[in-house]
């Protein structure tokens, strides 16, 4: 039991991350497909530092660091050039595929060390509770205290309150003279390194060796949990915990032996994302306030 | 310091400029990547651009690679027209070419070609249905169409993985994955030339691109439909004024679309491997997508777009089979060149103004 609960908070860390920078990302208006493309460069990037500098610690800022990169390639385009959003993400998702294939051959078959658990002195011996939530890795805490602080950030501080103006109406942000284009440019970033070290995770902990492709559509998922959460922090988790539940569940039905073919089992956590995105977004229409007005839309300053 | 002014009116010349502009920047990007990762750069650029072109049945074996792709990035057009992001034509094609094989080995003794017809609309149908799903979802419940396709494609993946694992499995297959093979009927041939023989692959599917382009450039230039695509794609607010019903349009956009890649996937089984696999498209849903920009949403454009990226994807494979490189190298050049197309969207509509110093 204990086990099965830590590898489902293992298997939606990425997700939470990911859908995490997303929604800073989307919040001041930037939708970018491209998050599987940057978990997908997080995670060869993570998996080429860690060959290299034999520290898995290394892996987590290598792959922030290619999550950013890849970011900014899609910031140049669509804050920069006023490209089209959907399809630049697209692009970048495409691109990332490629040079993440290209640079990942030579690491194929290599296995690296993965993330250390951190134990938290007393409370790590807490039955239950302390293996779960005071025995985690350096990746699942920064998760959670980058949500807390994202929730702090968008409700409490002015940075985070002009960050959701520019996303709500770039252009009125834009007359009362705040940058917007420099603001999203970091949003996208913070994005980016969200996403890169969610990437990054995968390696680090799920599976310790490259293979082409193998963040599995857990971009798209993470996409699909912004819009599941309504655009509030808080929420992904709730998201996250509930895909890596299902799947996790999927997995050990393989395992047992349940007497469904396992390419159903596997057809689990994307059909449970089309009947999430169904859930939610019939209700949106109602209430479509918490999407970002801006989302999506390029901004052009007359100057 | 480059600042951006609107033009008065699109610019005509940047139309045609900026496909080819696009590309030598890729192919300059491309090297510069290769190179830094120790890879010969002008022997790469050699397999993926030249070597395709080498001999005839390369040549024709392009044509053959870039048939789904026309195929499937006509029907795109009409949704990136409409703006409709339809991103899970992969999936519509496997579907289209699932029901197709399923009617194909229902009648296993069928002989005459009339026979593809009734596959070819049933290919039509399993793509179309596929496309229903996010169709209904977004006009109904305002559900995001471009998750919904795109969830659909692992859907549709592990199903015909389970169909041809299961129960479509040829029971004379030794265990492998395979169907039966499909019936006479059920073939596309190749095109025998006289006194040469065949052309490398090259098969009687191609007609069926040549029957498309100019019915589909009929369609979006000559019918009322196509216009009602276009302006809701470009004006979508005129659309609204003139009371065009955005929910109707945006059905038949996807169910178009999704048919054709349907299609797609009936002649690249019946023509290329003759049974149901695990695998089946090798990616070509996506790489559509890819198609339908570089071809600027043109059916035209796409007939060479098609041909440009079926070059480029056969030059990978040689690249991988004389070098070592990995074929998803081909996604790299498809990301780069999207993105200066998409630049060249925007070069249309302003101009570029560089002024020295900041500000």
């Amino acid at each position: 039991m204990e086990a099965l609960i830590l590898t489902i908070i293992a298997t939606s860390i990425p997700l939470l991350l990911a859908a995490t920078g997303e929604l800073i990302a989307e919040k001041s208006g930037v939708l970018n497909l491209g998050v599987e493309g940057m978990m997908l460069s997080g995670a060869v990037g993570a998996l080429g530092a860690v060959l290299w500098l034999e520290n898995p610690y290394y892996g987590i800022i290598a792959g922030a660091l290619s999550g950013i990169f890849m970011a900014s390639i899609f910031s140049v385009f669509t804050i920069n050039f006023m490209t089209n959003q959907v399809a630049t993400g697209l692009g970048l998702t495409i691109f990332a595929t490629g040079l993440t294939g290209l640079a990942g051959a030579p690491l194929v078959g290599k296995t690296i060390p993965s993330l250390p658990k951190i134990e938290i002195y007393l409370l790590s011996d807490v039955p239950l509770i302390g293996s779960i939530f005071f025995k985690q890795d350096f990746v699942a805490y920064l998760s959670i205290a980058i949500i807390i602080f994202i929730s702090f950030f968008l409700k409490y501080l002015k940075s985070g309150i002009i960050l959701r103006a520019v996303g709500d109406d770039h252009q009125s942000a834009h007359s009362v003279g705040y940058p917007v284009k420099k603001i999203r440019w970091y949003a996208t970033c913070f994005g980016g390194m969200c996403a890169g070290i969610g990437g990054a995770y995968i390696p680090l902990v799920l599976t310790p060796h490259w293979s082409e492709g193998m963040t599995a559509g857990r971009g798209w998922i993470a996409l699909a949990l912004v819009v599941f959460a309504s655009w509030i922090p808080w929420r992904i988790i709730v998201g996250a915990l509930i895909f890596g539940g299902i799947t996790i569940a999927q997995l050990v039905g393989q395992a047992r032996g349940w007497p469904i073919p396992s390419q159903l089992l596997s057809m689990m956590p994307y059909i449970a994302t089309i009947f999430a995105l169904t859930m939610i977004s019939g209700r949106l229409t109602k209430n479509n306030s918490v999407v970002p007005s801006s989302l999506g839309k390029p901004f052009f300053d007359n100057k | 310091m480059i600042t951006f002014i609107p033009r008065d009116k699109v610019s005509k010349n940047w139309l045609i400029i900026a496909p080819i502009l696009s590309i030598v920047f890729t192919i300059f990007f491309g090297l510069l990547i290769f190179t830094f990762l120790g890879y010969n750069p002008v022997e790469t650029l050699y397999q993926i651009f030249v070597s395709p072109f080498s001999r005839i049945d390369r040549i024709s074996d392009i044509l053959v690679k870039a048939c789904p792709l026309i195929i499937i990035g006509t029907g795109l057009m009409l949704c990136f027209k409409s703006n409709v992001w339809n991103i899970g034509a992969e999936g519509q094609f496997i579907m289209g070419a699932l029901l197709a094989g399923f009617i194909a080995l229902s009648f296993p003794n069928i002989e005459t070609k009339f026979f593809l017809l009734i596959t070819i609309i049933a290919g039509f149908v399993g793509g179309a249905l596929w496309a229903f799903i996010p169709a209904i979802l977004k006009t109904k419940l305002n559900v995001n169409e471009i998750l919904v396709s795109l969830m659909l494609v692992y859907v549709a993946m592990l199903f015909i993985d389970f169909i041809v694992r299961g129960p479509l499995r040829d029971p004379m297959s030794f265990g492998f994955p395979l169907s039966k093979p499909y019936p006479e009927g059920a073939l596309i041939n190749k095109i025998p030339f006289p006194g040469i023989g065949f052309l490398g692959q090259l098969h009687y599917g191609i007609f069926f691109v040549f029957l498309l382009i100019p019915l589909s450039w009929i369609f979006v230039n000559k019918t009322l439909s196509g216009f009602k695509i276009n302006v809701l794609g470009s004006a979508p607010q005129a659309a609204k004024f003139a009371g065009f019903k955005q929910d109707s349009i945006t059905i038949t956009v996807l169910l178009l679309s999704g048919g054709l890649a349907g299609v797609a996937g009936v002649i690249e089984v019946s023509a290329n491997i003759g049974q149901l696999q695990p695998e089946v498209s090798f990616g070509y849903g996506f790489t559509a997508i890819i198609v339908a920009f570089l071809g600027r949403l043109n059916p035209v454009g796409i007939l060479f777009a098609g041909i440009i990226i079926a070059t480029v994807k056969l030059g990978a494979d040689n690249a991988q089979m004389t070098m070592g490189i990995p074929k998803v190298v081909t996604g790299l050049f498809e990301g780069i060149l999207l993105f200066f197309l998409l630049t060249g969207e925007t070069l249309q509509k302003y101009k570029v103004k560089w002024s020295k110093g900041k500000k």
